[in-house]
């Protein structure tokens, strides 16, 4: 057995000793134990080195609040930086190393020299004047970076699986300590939903670590009860292994569920690492508990300085005794108790030292009574060892000043307690305002931020147990009436057996012996930070007297243990160096999350192709066997291209565009948006929504349609259709269907309440093949040889009903080419069927399947713009040359306005135009910038851009799109593009470059 | 005492006993010249420009808790100067060299690390308008790159680049004179140079109210009386809305809720700025080892400077599809921050309604990167009373006429 | 994750939802009689009040009904909220919001 394990007791399982690997040596452990725990069983404290100034420290807690015992684990490939000793539970082929360790924890390199260490009092770096930015930057931040930091990032991606859980509960308790476990009882046996939630992997709380009777039985017993009774009650979620980590605004609970870590296993899909609970409650009762405070005085950092409170931990949860021999610093009754259960578990104490005067009591007469000397009205003053501790100087004290000579004391390890502070952190989170209670020396809740929540037990700062039971008692039954069925009327009476604790004094700092003590003797207040008492006293002397400031310059507070053991010391050592009250002085403000919680839990399922959801359309495996590339447009895919064998991009673009110009070509635009508009008033409500009028389409007839926002600016477009007096179906763009219905729907419901018209999105609905190309048509009749698909029976803009493979199809005679083209709707189901039937009967003209290239340039080639890429929500219909479908007619329409405005009625506004280039084979790149003068002193002040370039194969020149300041008074003009250091001059010219007329489109 | 190697070396003989006070903390007088009310980064430069540009002598800042504890301490500290548009790029291309020299200026080392900042790509539009950008910024004499899929991955080989990705990498814009700042100092540092040439800082001082005689501005109320000004000027990002109306104008900005966080410290791993605007995320690591991350607004309006979780889990999210090697380290700390949005995405910094009352305003969710800029800026438009060049644009009443900037409309990623 | 009361669906959680911004703001009846400053004002003036605020949401992953919220823009404090053509007084939610207690 480890040479400081305990014969018995404990909550250890001896049945199943585990070995674990610590930098490089082999120790043994139990199931149950934890990482701090299973080192101190082989006697090992010394466990990491400080980042500031690499001084050897050992483990401080038992708890969430350890600032030094950080680790990098490392199981397989599933390496993780920074979890804490204390909270990693021992497990088959757990590896653990120190961090900030180099070479070895024992001779760190980084040991710096006296001289050194002066230097680098808080916020030196401010001070620190470099010549040269570059030494600055290239020599001197690499270094501080270096040294930095704690763990290492793993190199490959995280092999494990994260959930995200929700639930809606009538009460939430946070911590099963005896407060949360009683506060769950009552609600949960009337039936009301409850979730109880602890961090530890059994409930129990301090009852784990401290010896109580409760209704005759021990502690722990009791706890078992309750907790089989709660297990009965169906509608309660048990949730150990979980901490709660943030409260947000109406009772909303953030919670991590730690699975398989403590367990050493591997996730899967279905055996999550871990979850992130997100539970919205009725009702919170926080049980959090309470975290010891350290004492602040000389040296106080050495391996083997532990709380009072972790000591006990460790002896009665761990069966482990840190030491042979200990001597208590305390200021408090509680921390007696600690004493009291080292001594009766075997081991030595040697000295109490107090720094109360007059401590009086019960745990004071009984711990006299035991023999042990008690140094009342006396402080530690040093202490001794280095990688080790090893003993103390105590001094008598009159609480400001060491009124005697110092006495020695040796012993394996130190027990320090400056009692216990409420863990206030999720209360303050939700805008909870605290109050300093002087009487615990602690802030304790006041003013709560949330409705319908209470705050009981040591978090409260009622540190009886008796009361805290009666106080979970007394909220639970309360939970229980608001559910409707409370089982009790009154809180139950627990019989408790407990010490009275008695009065503790405050002892925020002890004096250095001397005042200007800043050099070899340190007082530690953040033991991460490695901030001092001295630090703060710098802080001040500087002007950074607000805690805030305080804790910035001096960065208290802000390693991973987010300050839980060192916050309220630092802001007590302020409030006297500025001669104020704790109250005045304040706290800092308390963050989520109350522990670290990892990325993968918070981002959940929400990684890899789920980070935003895929949609394809119902011809989407069509495409993919055809070998198409895909293009994102908002969160579809689209066919970018069908690279056949052996072509480039170019080269099948190429081949899909001469297809549609010269035979025929079918697209996919099922992802185009497309709302059903219905109602009396349809054709009224469109007319206000969309810039040009509606009022004379007639049914059957199509219309191309801008619609503006309200600034005046281009929202989106497409084609209207009329399918009778009060039902019409637009489309919208790809990537903005969503946003248009939420549009229409926004006005309907608040502005124009008396129009009688309902919106419906059909995108989904309906599957829709474009085919386009002067072979259309005989693609057509192919398709049903029965109607009349000529232009004098079926002309440009209008829209039929037909059957197409004996289903209903709507038609469309529409063209986003310039092509004579067909857009066929089908029931989204008959979709991919008729992709294929297409396909098939189009073969004869050997019909070709084209993407969003192509589709891109053939609109290009006759001036068509694509909104999103040639505006950028400033321009107007009239900057793009669409006067022609903005109505002077009409009262008013969305946006109108703002057509009238002095900036938009400017004519020097940028415009759409097309762009010629000097040498017809160059391509222009998207996003050229246009300049008048490329000799112009920079800044080289620019005119307009490119939105839209393209070789055009079928015109064989290359064209482009671009909107230049008052564009299009300036035809013919020559300017100069550039791109990426590379001019060209372009002319500018009319943006349709193929059929001015329309013949080939009106077909 | 002057900062220094020597001095720190000095005063560590005496156990730095010897230091003053960075600044002092003055009793308000009756009267100033210019009351600047908000003691953030933008205030504090103001101050500072007004004394050593302007020969302003009395110049107090009046804040209502501690200077730079509102989005000064609040940020992500990136700095950089790659906006769209002419009047946003040269505001912040000015403010990005006026951080070049800033350690020098003030005698404090603000910690500047010009890193360098990508703007990914994700999408066939996203390059179109980040090469539109890098073209602007050529043009404008301001440092660009354009990188490919390729060198994006040599440049930042941790940044998932592979095809498989739910949104590709496609290439990124690289600005190496950005990068990032320490943001405390930014503010302390300004404080400790104005307080130098006689400004007065104080804090503590909440202003309850705005005095006019007619329609000229006369001072302030506070919490600590009533103090007279011959010029005013605000600078309270965060809370513009409410001392616009105390001065009895409206403006048109929107408060809403940011959310940053960091994680914890690691050894480096990330040695540049990265921005996704497709695959919204923000991040960069600290001198400290933390990431430190940001991303979009919360969408409701609020001064509570707190956001929704849910907008943490998106971030998140979108953190580990550009980093999936990030997944097993832990969010340490998260905050929010109140920022004040613009129709158009620009700052307000413009002469208002009230004569003698001047207005620095709406800087979104970009307002740290701008301090030294806007400080540089608004005390000329103060001094002189009417605007610099580079602030011309940046009218209140451009909202009635139209003339947006309109720096979001197209690939203006205003972080 | 505000939790907020659709009028037509009751309490879900702000996901659901997308925010409108304020509330009451009067597009003007005939927007070419106003001048550019109201039409500015229009566009652009809100009120961004820290305190009770009504504000517009949009119940997107529900009923896709817009409708009017009381809140409080210091601690999101929700007082209540009513459908999109109604104004109550804020006495009337509040009176409204105690009676509905704490289910």
């Amino acid at each position: 057995m480890s040479v400081n394990r305990l014969p018995s007791s404990g909550r250890i399982n001896r049945d199943v000793p585990i070995r674990l690997r610590f930098n490089g040596t082999y120790y043994l452990g139990y199931e149950g134990d934890t990482l701090a725990s299973a080192l101190l069983a082989n006697d090992i404290h010394l466990v990491a080195r400080s980042m500031k100034y690499a001084r050897p420290r050992g483990i401080m807690t038992a708890g969430p609040e350890e600032p030094n015992a950080i680790m990098q684990i490392n199981v397989s490939n599933r390496s993780e930086p920074n979890p804490k000793a204390t909270e990693t539970y021992l497990h088959p082929g757990l590896i653990a190393a120190s961090v900030n360790a180099w070479p070895s924890l024992r001779y760190d390199a980084r040991r710096l020299s006296g001289i050194a260490q002066r230097l680098m009092s808080a916020g030196f770096y401010y001070k620190t004047m470099f010549g040269s930015s570059t030494l600055w930057q290239k020599v001197f931040e690499p270094i501080i970076r270096r040294s930095a930091g704690l763990g290492k990032a793993p190199s490959d991606p995280d092999p494990d699986v994260y959930d995200h859980m929700h639930r809606h509960v009538d009460l939430m308790v946070v911590g099963a300590g005896p407060a949360g476990l009683a506060a769950a009882r009552d609600a949960a046996l009337s039936g009301a939903r409850v979730a109880l939630v602890d961090a530890l992997p059994e409930f129990g709380g301090s009852l784990l670590s401290q010896n109580r009777t409760i209704d005759k039985i021990s502690g722990m017993d009791w706890v078992s009860g309750v907790t089989s009774e709660l297990e009965t009650c169906d509608t309660a979620l048990l949730l150990p292994n979980t901490t709660a980590i943030g409260y947000f605004d109406q009772n909303y609970i953030i919670a991590i569920e730690r699975r398989l870590d403590h367990k050493g296993e591997a996730s899967t899909p279905a055996n999550v690492r871990e979850r992130l609970w997100h539970i919205r409650a009725d009702k919170v009762i926080l049980a959090t508990g309470s975290h010891e405070r350290p004492l602040v005085f000389s040296d106080n950092d050495r391996p083997g300085i532990m709380l009072a409170g972790a000591v006990q931990s460790y002896v009665n949860r761990f069966a482990v005794l840190p030491g042979k021999s200990a001597i208590l610093f305390a200021n408090n009754d509680a921390a007696y108790e600690a004493a009291l259960d080292f001594k009766k578990a075997g081991g030595d104490l040697v000295a109490v030292i107090d720094p109360r005067q007059e401590p009086q009591g019960p745990l004071v007469e009984e711990l006299f009574a035991t023999g042990t000397r008690l140094l009342s009205g006396h402080v530690v003053t040093a202490t001794l060892g280095v990688n080790r501790f090893k003993g103390v100087n105590a001094a008598p004290w009159n609480g400001h000043a060491i009124t005697g000579k110092e006495e020695r004391f040796e012993a394996d390890i130190l027990m320090m307690s400056g009692g216990w502070s409420p863990a206030v952190h999720l209360f303050s989170q939700a805008s909870g305002k605290l109050r300093y209670d002087a009487e615990i020396c602690a802030f304790v809740p006041d003013i709560y931020g949330q409705k319908e929540c209470s705050v009981i037990g040591a978090a409260n700062g009622d540190f009886s147990l008796n009361e805290a039971l009666r106080a979970g008692s007394r909220e639970s039954i309360k939970a229980a009436t608001a559910y409707g069925k409370p089982t009790r009327k009154t809180a139950r009476r627990y019989a408790v057996e407990e010490p009275d604790t008695g009065v503790s004094e405050a002892c925020w700092q002890v004096p250095a012996q001397n005042p200007a003590d800043q050099g070899k003797l340190k007082q530690f207040v953040d033991f991460q930070n490695d901030t001092t008492a001295a630090d703060i006293a710098l802080a001040k002397r500087e002007g950074f007297d607000s805690v805030e400031h305080m804790k910035r310059y001096t960065l208290s507070g802000f390693g991973t243990d987010q300050g839980k053991t060192g916050n309220i010391n630092a802001l007590a050592i302020l409030a006297r160096q500025t001669a104020s009250s704790i109250e005045e002085t304040g706290t800092t403000t308390f963050r989520p999350p109350y522990t670290p919680v990892s990325f993968g839990a918070v981002a959940g399922r929400f990684v890899g192709p789920l980070t935003d959801p895929v949609r394809t359309t119902p011809m989407h495996e069509a495409h993919v066997k055809a070998g198409a590339l895909f293009e994102n447009v908002g969160q579809w895919n689209r066919p970018w291209y069908y690279a056949r064998a052996g072509e480039d991009m170019d080269a099948a673009v190429r081949r899909e565009c001469k297809a549609v110009r010269k035979g025929v070509g079918m697209l996919d635009v099922s992802t185009l948006g497309k709302i059903d508009i219905q109602g009396p008033d349809a054709r009224e409500f469109i007319n206000r929504l969309y810039t040009n009028s509606v009022t004379n389409l007639k049914p059957g007839n199509c219309r191309y349609g801008i619609m503006c926002g309200e600034d005046g600016m281009v929202l989106d477009d497409g084609v209207i259709t009329c399918l009778d007096d009060t039902h019409f179906v637009t489309t919208t763009t790809t990537a903005g269907a969503a946003h248009v219905l939420s549009h229409m729907e926004d006005y309907l419901e608040t502005e124009w309440p008396d129009l009688k018209v309902y919106c419906t999105s059909i995108t989904e609905e309906w599957a829709t093949i474009a085919i386009n190309g002067p072979k259309a048509r005989d693609v057509m009749e192919r398709l049903n040889a029965d109607e009349d698909w000529s232009a004098k029976a079926f002309p440009f803009l209008t829209h039929k009903e037909v059957q197409i493979g004996g289903v209903m199809a709507r038609i469309f005679r529409i063209s986003f080419t310039g092509e004579l083209a067909y857009e066929i709707n089908i029931p989204a189901r008959y979709g991919l069927a008729l992709w294929s039937h297409v396909a098939n009967v189009g073969q004869e003209w050997d019909i070709t399947p084209y993407g969003t290239e192509a589709m891109h340039i053939l609109r290009a080639e006759k001036g068509y713009i694509l909104v999103g890429q040639d505006t950028d929500g400033s321009q107007t219909p009239q900057d793009l040359g669409l006067n022609w479908i903005v109505s002077t007619n009409k009262p008013d329409f969305i946006g109108m306005r703002s057509h009238a405005r002095p900036d938009t009625v400017r004519s020097d506004r940028k415009q759409l135009v097309g762009l010629m280039t000097e040498s017809p084979e160059f391509v222009l790149e998207e996003g050229a910038q246009i300049v008048e003068n490329p000799d112009a002193p920079t800044p080289i002040p620019m005119v307009g851009h490119v939105t839209s370039s393209y070789w055009s194969e079928h015109l064989g020149h290359s064209i482009a799109l671009a909107l230049i300041q008052g564009g299009l008074g300036r035809k013919g003009e020559q300017l100069h593009s550039f791109s990426l250091g590379n001019w060209h001059k372009v002319t500018i010219v009319d943006p349709i470059f193929y059929d001015i007329e329309g013949a080939h489109r009106d077909g | 005492m002057r900062f220094s190697f020597a001095s720190l070396a000095h005063n560590a003989m005496t156990y730095h006993q010897d230091w003053p006070r960075q600044w002092r903390s003055p009793t308000p007088k009756n009267h100033y010249d210019v009351i600047i009310i908000g003691g953030g980064g933008h205030g504090l430069a103001t101050a500072y420009y007004l004394a050593k540009n302007h020969g302003v002598r009395k110049v107090a800042v009046l804040e209502k808790g501690w200077i730079g504890g509102g989005n000064t301490g609040r940020n992500t500290t990136i700095v950089r100067s790659n906006y769209l548009w002419d009047d946003a790029a040269h505001l912040y291309e000015k403010s990005l060299q006026l951080y070049e020299g800033l350690s020098k200026d003030l005698n404090y080392n603000i910690m500047l690390s010009q890193r360098g900042v990508l703007n990914l790509a994700h999408s066939l539009q996203d390059v179109r308008d980040t090469k539109r950008r890098v073209n602007a910024n050529k043009l404008n004499g301001i440092d660009a790159e354009w990188l490919d899929a390729e060198a994006v991955r040599a440049f930042c080989p941790i940044i998932r680049t592979d095809k498989k990705a739910r949104y590709p990498v496609l290439g990124a814009s690289l600005q190496k004179r950005a990068g990032t700042a320490r943001h405390d100092a930014v503010a302390w540092g300004y404080a400790r140079a104005a307080d130098m040439r006689g400004v007065d800082i104080i804090q503590n001082c909440e202003v309850t109210g705005i005095t006019r005689q007619g329609d000229r501005v006369t001072g302030v109320e506070t919490n600590r009386g009533t103090i007279t000004a011959h010029k005013i000027g605000i600078c309270t990002a965060g809370h513009s809305s409410v001392l616009a109306e105390m001065a009895g104008f409206a403006v048109p900005i929107t408060s809403h809720p940011l959310q940053a966080m960091v994680s914890e410290p690691i050894k480096p791993v990330l040695d540049t700025v990265v921005m996704s605007n497709a695959v919204h995320v923000y991040v960069s690591q600290s001198d400290k080892g933390e990431l430190v991350l940001g991303a979009g607004i919360d969408a409701y309006q609020s001064y509570a400077q707190r956001g929704s979780f849910h907008v943490v889990e998106l971030q998140i999210s979108a953190l580990l599809e550009l980093f999936p090697i990030f997944s097993r380290l832990k969010l340490m700390r998260m905050w929010g921050g109140i920022v004040d949005t613009t129709p158009d995405a620009c700052p307000i910094i413009s002469t208002t309604p009230v004569k003698n009352l001047y207005l620095n305003a709406g800087w979104g969710t970009g307002g740290f990167k701008a301090i030294p800029g806007s400080g540089f800026v608004f005390a000329h438009t103060i001094a002189n009373e009417a605007p610099h060049a580079l602030n011309a644009a940046f009218t209140l009443d451009r909202f009635s006429t139209g003339h947006l900037i309109d720096e979001h409309g197209a690939a203006g990623v205003a972080h | 994750m505000l939790k907020i009361k659709c009028p037509y669906c009751g309490d879900r959680d702000e996901t659901e939802f997308s925010y409108g911004g304020e509330a009451h703001i009067e597009r003007p009846d005939s927007p070419s009689e106003v001048s550019d400053e109201a039409w500015g004002a229009y566009l652009f003036g809100r009120p961004n009040k820290k305190g009770l605020m009504r504000e517009r949401w949009f119940h997107v992953h529900g009923c896709r009904r817009w409708f009017n919220l009381l809140r409080d823009t210091s601690n999101h404090t929700i007082i209540g909220s009513y459908t999109a053509l109604e104004k109550p007084s804020i006495a009337e939610l509040k009176k409204e919001s105690r009676k509905g207690g704490a289910k």
